[in-house]
């Protein structure tokens, strides 16, 4: 392999509608170096793994081979190009055999229409003694009946077999147990000393330290640093990952919390384990947590809509029963969804619709929906939040990300709950309205509500939260208050802590 | 926006000449609608105009299109909410069969209406629990009711015609009143009642929601599954109405006779109105322009003697068609 055979991105940047995913990113993959890409949630590095594969072009900038500029219209080219992502799914056909799904597009023949096994299957044997699996499966074997981490080995195996040079990892040991991450490192190793292109995200930063020869930090779709692993730390990373200026944006007028409102005691679902929290009156109780930590998860377990299999919820000291939306709605609780499109907006209906939603009794006469009165409740409160659009009976597919949240909130807000859970509530909009919803959120807080706000924004949890507890795994890690909330104590409690130090177990 | 604004564009609204604002009640799919029908006339005008424009072949057209009506409007409501009910011509049959059975016995018209109505509301829940608790994809759960309803009607009947000697009963189906048959009479309150539920009722507005979005329907504290169920009810009780109405205009209940296809019909219909298949769009205006359409159809079909085969022809591409021009409506918007 020589030295001009390497891909590179060279100034890539990628809008979506308001948000700047990837702004002017330049980064050379070397052949036979461990390139590790680490940033929060939202730092564009899926943005960047979605244009190496093809899924969609860049708005600006080139990806390059060589010297050479390369185009993909579709994932298919940037296969035969030579580059290949390892998602945390791996994309396995489960009815089909390690055999097939390894060597699936270039099967050998009998005769031209006949699968011809015997070769196969040597095939495959000398594929997995390559890599060290052949006793962990068999060519004839069924893929469903594979765990996560030999499926992943599949998918790895495939790409190498194709002709993979570049091959990105993302989060491959998040489903994966302390020693199948300890053999994917040193399946990765040896890529590594046959000349491959390694890409690892993760965010574990121990891993990235041992593993990687090079860091690269996105934050907010910007390069902020690129230099080599050794010398560097968990704080210096994670710093650097979070590292920018907390704005006035952010503040409270009020930190003023009352009496009991919400209490949560040993909350189990299939995907929260044992969370008990507390609310008071005025109090902003942040959520923090990496993708898949169970934020969402418990927001939908306090609102009835995940089956609830132990555990308590009591509003001003009265159980909430059944677990039920509707018992939650009734109780008290409103919750305002991260999917505002698939999970809290009925598209094709008019924004008084939507608005009125939560509120049939106010807004009908004799069982009939009463439009006067619908109009006398939403009108202030389109006002009040500003929402811009001709009026109140357009359609809310038509509105932007903005002002399609202040609906949601408006609907919540016409049914004045004692808490309001608000999950990624400034996700995809821009600054201004971002504001205005911070606003809001003090507004509500000094009136007596209590809020429980769910973010990925650490800027956003310290600046509004009373107090933050931090989810990993679908369990509470640690509960940080005021003003001992940084950026750095989230990160540590929200890694995953079980992640193997792979140095530790390899050498 | 503020009031001031709101104002200002009620304004504007209200300088728009006359048309732009009928076109803004009506919805532009309904006056394609009105258009696709004035063009039918026309075609069927000039071929036969003289026994089409008569009195009693108009008559005839209301009275054919009378039965459809009611099952187009249910189920448009259960296209709305996400749902499709393909049993409701063989719960035609049924109720048919137990409103006669029922007369037959007793002698009393209002022991057939009962009948028809209660074993109508009984299919119906049957479908909605298999579809909601058994989580059967509805198409599939209706397909294998409709043979269900069906065996059951040719079981109670034995496979015969049950003929129905009650002239009070006889009197829905051939009876007039301020010189309109009462079946159109019967179809005009009822489609009243149906737009009304549908459309300005809470539970009507609710069923919307839950065909546009059940997630969002149940965040926002809807018994989506007491709403599942109740529509299938409901659309099973329409169902008997239509079959009541069906018994006494034929005086008699038939298994299978004169029911057999009113699902395709239905849907047709409900689908041409402007229901989106995925759920959360459909107004009952809409299904009744679309059960003039067919039944103007139908009736012109048999004036230019257009052989049985091919108007099943034509009626299944008119579905097809029906489909395919929502679609890309959707995809358009």
């Amino acid at each position: 392999m020589t030295q001009s055979d390497f891909f590179s991105l060279d100034g890539i940047s990628k809008r979506f509608g308001v948000v700047q995913a990837l702004d002017n990113v330049s980064i050379a993959f070397r052949p036979g170096e461990v390139l590790a890409l680490v940033g929060e949630n939202g730092a564009g590095k899926s943005t960047m793994m979605r244009i190496l594969e093809g899924v969609f072009g860049p708005d600006t900038g080139t990806v390059r081979h060589g010297s050479t500029p390369i185009v993909f219209s579709e994932p298919r080219d940037s296969h035969r190009a030579g580059i290949r992502v390892i998602h945390q799914e791996p994309e396995i056909v489960p009815n089909l055999t390690v055999a097939e799904n390894i060597f699936v597009g270039e099967l050998p023949r009998l005769a031209g229409v006949l699968l011809d096994w015997r070769k196969l299957e040597q095939q495959t044997d000398r594929v997995l003694a390559t890599f060290g699996m052949q006793h962990d499966m068999r060519p004839r074997q069924l893929c469903g009946t594979l765990g996560p981490a030999q499926r992943q080995m599949i998918e790895i195996m495939r790409a190498i077999r194709a002709g993979g040079r570049l091959i990105a990892f993302d989060e491959p040991t998040s489903s994966l147990t302390d020693d199948e991450a300890r053999r994917l490192f040193s399946v990765i190793r040896r890529l590594r000393e046959d000349g491959t292109s390694i890409i690892y995200i993760s965010h574990r930063l121990n891993e990235v330290i041992d593993l990687a020869d090079r860091i690269v930090v996105l934050r907010d779709g910007r390069l902020v640093d690129d230099s080599p692993a050794a010398g560097a730390s968990e704080q210096t990373i994670a710093k650097l990952m979070v590292g920018r200026d907390i704005a006035d944006l952010f503040t409270r007028e009020t930190w003023r919390s009352g009496e009991q409102l919400l209490e949560v005691a040993g909350l189990t679902t299939d995907r929260v384990s044992d969370v008990s929290l507390r609310v008071r009156r005025g109090e902003v109780l942040g959520i923090a947590g990496l993708m898949g930590a169970g934020r969402s998860e418990l927001a939908k377990a306090i609102v009835g809509y995940d089956r609830r299999i132990a555990g308590t919820i009591a509003m001003n000291g009265a159980p909430v029963v059944p677990n039920s939306p509707h018992a939650a709605i009734v109780a008290g609780i409103g919750f305002a969804p991260e999917d505002r499109k698939h999970e809290a907006l009925l598209l094709f209906r008019s924004i008084l619709d939507n608005a009125a939603l939560c509120v049939p009794d106010k807004t009908s006469s004799f069982g009939f929906f009463n439009r006067r009165k619908a109009l006398e409740i939403v009108s202030p409160l389109a006002a009040k939040m500003s929402i811009k659009a001709p009026n109140l009976d357009e359609q809310v597919s038509k509105l932007s990300g903005g002002n399609q949240q202040k609906v949601v909130l408006a609907r919540w807000l016409a049914r004045q709950p004692m808490l309001l859970i608000l999950e990624e509530p400034t996700r995809g909009i821009d600054i201004g309205a971002k504001a205005e919803i911070y606003r809001l959120i003090d507004e509500l807080a000094a009136s007596g509500i209590g809020i429980i706000l769910i973010s990925s924004e650490m800027p956003e949890l310290i600046g509004l939260a009373d107090r933050v507890l931090v989810m990993a795994g679908g369990r509470i890690t640690a509960e940080l208050a005021r003003p001992d909330i940084d950026e750095a104590t989230i990160l540590k409690h929200a890694m995953p802590q079980s992640a193997p130090a792979p140095g530790d177990h390899i050498q | 926006m503020n009031s001031l604004e709101l104002r200002a564009s009620k304004a504007q609204t209200d300088a728009r000449g006359v048309s732009t604002r009928l076109v803004e009640r009506l919805g532009v799919h309904n006056i394609s609608l009105l258009v696709a029908l004035a063009i039918l006339v026309v075609i069927f005008g000039s071929l036969r105009g003289d026994v089409f424009f008569s009195s009693r072949n108009l008559l005839n057209i209301g009275l054919g299109i009378t039965i459809l009506g009611v099952l187009a409007m249910s189920q448009t409501v259960v296209i709305v909410g996400g749902g499709l009910d393909i049993a409701v011509g063989a719960t035609v049959g049924l109720t048919t069969v137990s409103t006669a059975m029922a007369i037959q016995a007793t002698g009393s018209p209002a022991a057939g209406i009962v009948a028809g109505l209660v074993l109508g509301g009984l299919a119906g829940l049957v479908n909605g629990i298999i579809i909601t608790y058994g989580r059967v994809n509805a198409v599939i759960a209706t397909l294998g009711t409709m043979a269900i309803f069906r065996g059951i009607a040719f079981i109670m009947s034995d496979g015969q015609s049950i003929a129905i000697f009650s002239d009070t009963f006889r009197f829905i189906g051939i009876g007039r009143i301020l010189g309109l048959p009462l079946l159109v009479w019967i179809l005009v309150l009822t489609a009243i009642a149906f737009h009304l539920f549908l459309a300005r009722s809470i539970v009507g507005r609710n069923i919307y929601a839950l065909g546009g979005n059940p997630v969002v329907a149940r965040f926002s504290g809807i018994n989506i599954n007491r709403y599942r169920v109740g529509i299938y009810i409901m659309s099973g009780v329409a169902a008997g109405l239509a079959g009541i109405l069906l018994a006494a205009r034929t005086g008699s209940g038939q298994p299978v006779s004169g029911s057999q296809g009113l699902e395709l019909e239905a849907i047709t219909a409900a689908v041409l109105g402007g229901c989106a298949l995925q759920g959360g769009k459909g107004t009952i205006v809409g299904a009744l322009l679309g059960v003039a359409i067919i039944g103007v159809l139908n009736n012109g079909m048999i004036l230019t003697s257009v052989p049985t085969f091919y108007q099943l022809l034509a009626k299944g591409s008119l579905l097809i068609l029906a489909v395919v021009i929502a679609e890309y409506h959707l995809n358009r918007t």
